[in-house]
């Protein structure tokens, strides 16, 4: 083989592996460029100018803005009930020994392996044949993201506590710490990262889901349903915007979550 | 950030057994309990008001209330009126899952293998996408894959696609969505257990003079298979119940059943649509069993 040909065989994976990455980026930088987009009529979705414009009137789309905050509301509720509900669970699945550990091991794997269509329509079917059928809207929406959000809580956090090492407690029990104590100074500060991890990841379940909460939503309006709407009619750009800024958010997070992480452990 | 990545971790591997602490049953259940109760009452018991729901007189309404006639011609009738798109989603989600596991793979591979120093950047750049919502995004498959996108002129230039040719509003654009998709849900359980695989072992291959193409049938392929499995079923179960790609980048001739299901409910046909939701929840509970069976992996939870 040529020496060209080498170099390829070497690195054709990692060549595969960047163009399936530019397939995962293409629509953030379509996103992003969209953003910017001034159409020429109402329901183009073309590139038409380019504008400031939608930046700085983010609110225009009537709405929007009242959607987003919907969604940020239910999506910060969830997040706070899911992460203390599952975090609960995980310490149970991992530091205690109980009849029916498996069963529930897998009780609290099926919401993740069921289809979101079914999980919506037997929320539905509940909600209806209850007499709640036509109080749907917030609250419904909210015991929903909170139910599909737990099992994702209990998984991550669940991860972090069984990779901790136990004898960092042993040893504060050692040091006549009692229970309270070691739990607050030692095993808490440990678990942290994962309960955090957990949080993020429910939240952006919540802000993000369509299938149930459009079953159960009644007359909210959550912002994926607002795009949703807004896709059989026009799209206005400013979608994009907010796309774009909950983008660079969590960029924003996750790289200065990292370089925290990197100062402390040097 | 890393919150996605310890999810694909977690599904891969049967967390380790902890040092068991009998009597303290009573803390384990106590700590279990709100949360417990909450999934009874929000998801046990919701799937068995689904089941009945599909058992009740379709000729109710939701003015008049429907009435439990136990009728399991529910069942049958909805069988025979849905078989098609029924039988479609199952189809796009198999496509999509065998085009994520053939795009999902090299890319994990990488990461977790050949990436060096740039592991934790490529990491992210996987997760990335689900830092906006999946909603705009699939929107945006819906300009790049435009008539007059570039897409499909470079398609036409390569004469992959015939002069009168699109991309929008077929059958390709609706697998391409789904797979873009889910494909993140494939490469974390993927990179996951690659990663734990001991570089050794794959040197060692080489030292026995096995070729790189032995080494990775021999040895990296049969060690990241909880991976394969665990991938596969996040992709395949959520893809088979999808109606939005089918919805924003298809048309009524790719529509799916979760479109049908989302229609009946939103036009209050209660009975018909909890029949099609749990005929898709048993197919799928069916598929997967007789898959993990075969695959011979049943500590996947």
């Amino acid at each position: 083989m040529t020496r060209a040909g080498r170099w390829f065989g070497r690195n054709l994976v990692m060549m595969v592996a960047i163009v399936v990455l530019l397939y995962l980026f293409a629509p953030i930088v379509v996103v992003m460029l969209m953003s910017f987009n001034e159409p020429k009529s109402k329901l183009s979705y073309t590139f038409d100018g380019f504008t400031w414009d939608n930046w700085q009137h983010p609110c225009r789309p009537f709405g929007m803005c009242d959607a987003v905050s919907t969604s940020l509301r239910i999506g910060l509720l969830a997040t706070v009930i899911a992460t203390a509900l599952g975090t609960l669970m995980a310490f149970a699945m991992v530091r205690h020994q109980f009849r029916g550990r498996s069963a529930t091991n897998l009780f609290i794997f099926l919401p993740m392996a069921s289809p979101e269509i079914v999980l919506g329509s037997s929320l539905l079917a509940l909600f209806v044949s209850s007499g709640f059928g036509g109080q749907l809207g917030f609250w419904t929406i909210l015991i929903a993201h909170v139910m599909f959000c737990m099992s994702f809580v209990v998984v991550t956090v669940k991860a972090r506590l069984a990779g901790m090492d136990t004898r960092m407690e042993q040893a504060a029990m050692d040091l006549y710490a009692n229970e309270w104590q070691t739990y607050w100074r030692i095993t808490f500060p440990l678990v942290f990262p994962g309960i955090l991890a957990a949080a993020l990841l429910s939240f952006s379940l919540s802000f993000d889901d369509f299938i149930i909460t459009n079953l159960n939503a009644g007359t909210t309006v959550t912002f994926p349903m607002y795009v949703w709407g807004s896709a059989q009619r026009e799209i206005p750009p400013q979608i994009n915007v907010v796309g774009t800024a909950m983008f660079l958010l969590a960029l924003l997070l996750v790289v200065g979550g990292e370089l925290t992480r990197r100062r402390r452990t040097r | 950030m890393s919150a996605v990545g310890q999810l694909g971790a977690t599904t891969a591997t049967p967390a380790p057994p902890s040092e068991p602490k009998s009597g303290r049953r009573l803390t384990a259940y106590l700590l279990l309990l709100p949360g417990g109760l909450f999934l009874l009452l929000f998801f046990v018991i919701p799937l068995v008001t689904l089941l009945a729901a599909s058992l009740y007189d379709p000729n109710g309404s939701i003015e008049n209330g429907f009435s439990m006639t136990w009728h399991w011609q529910n069942f049958i009738d909805t069988m025979s009126d849905y078989a098609r798109p029924f039988g479609r989603s199952l189809w796009y989600a198999l496509l999509t899952t065998a085009i994520c596991l053939l795009l999902g793979y090299p890319l994990a591979y990488a990461i977790a293998i050949k990436s060096g120093r740039w592991k934790n950047l490529m990491l992210a750049l996987v997760i990335a996408p689900f830092f906006t919502s999946f909603l705009i995004r699939t929107l945006s498959w819906k300009l790049l894959l435009s008539d007059n996108g570039f897409v499909v002129d470079a398609l036409k230039w390569l004469h992959i696609l015939g002069p009168d040719g699109r991309l929008l509003a077929t059958t390709s654009a609706v697998v391409t969505g789904l797979t873009y998709n889910f494909l993140p849900f494939m490469v974390l359980p993927l990179y996951a257990s690659l990663e734990r695989i001991d570089k050794r072992l794959l040197e060692a291959g080489g030292d026995l003079f096995a070729g790189p193409f032995t080494t990775f049938r021999k040895i990296t392929l049969p060690l990241s298979m909880p991976g394969v499995i665990a991938g596969t079923l996040l992709t395949f179960i959520p893809a088979a119940g999808d109606y939005i790609n089918a919805q924003l980048l298809g048309t009524p001739k790719q529509r799916m059943i979760g479109n049908d299901i989302q229609r009946l409910f939103a036009a209050g046909a209660y009975p018909t649509a909890a029949a099609l939701s749990v005929t898709l929840m048993a197919a799928i509970v069916v598929l997967v069993l007789i898959y993990i069976r075969r695959a011979g992996t049943e500590d996947l939870v």
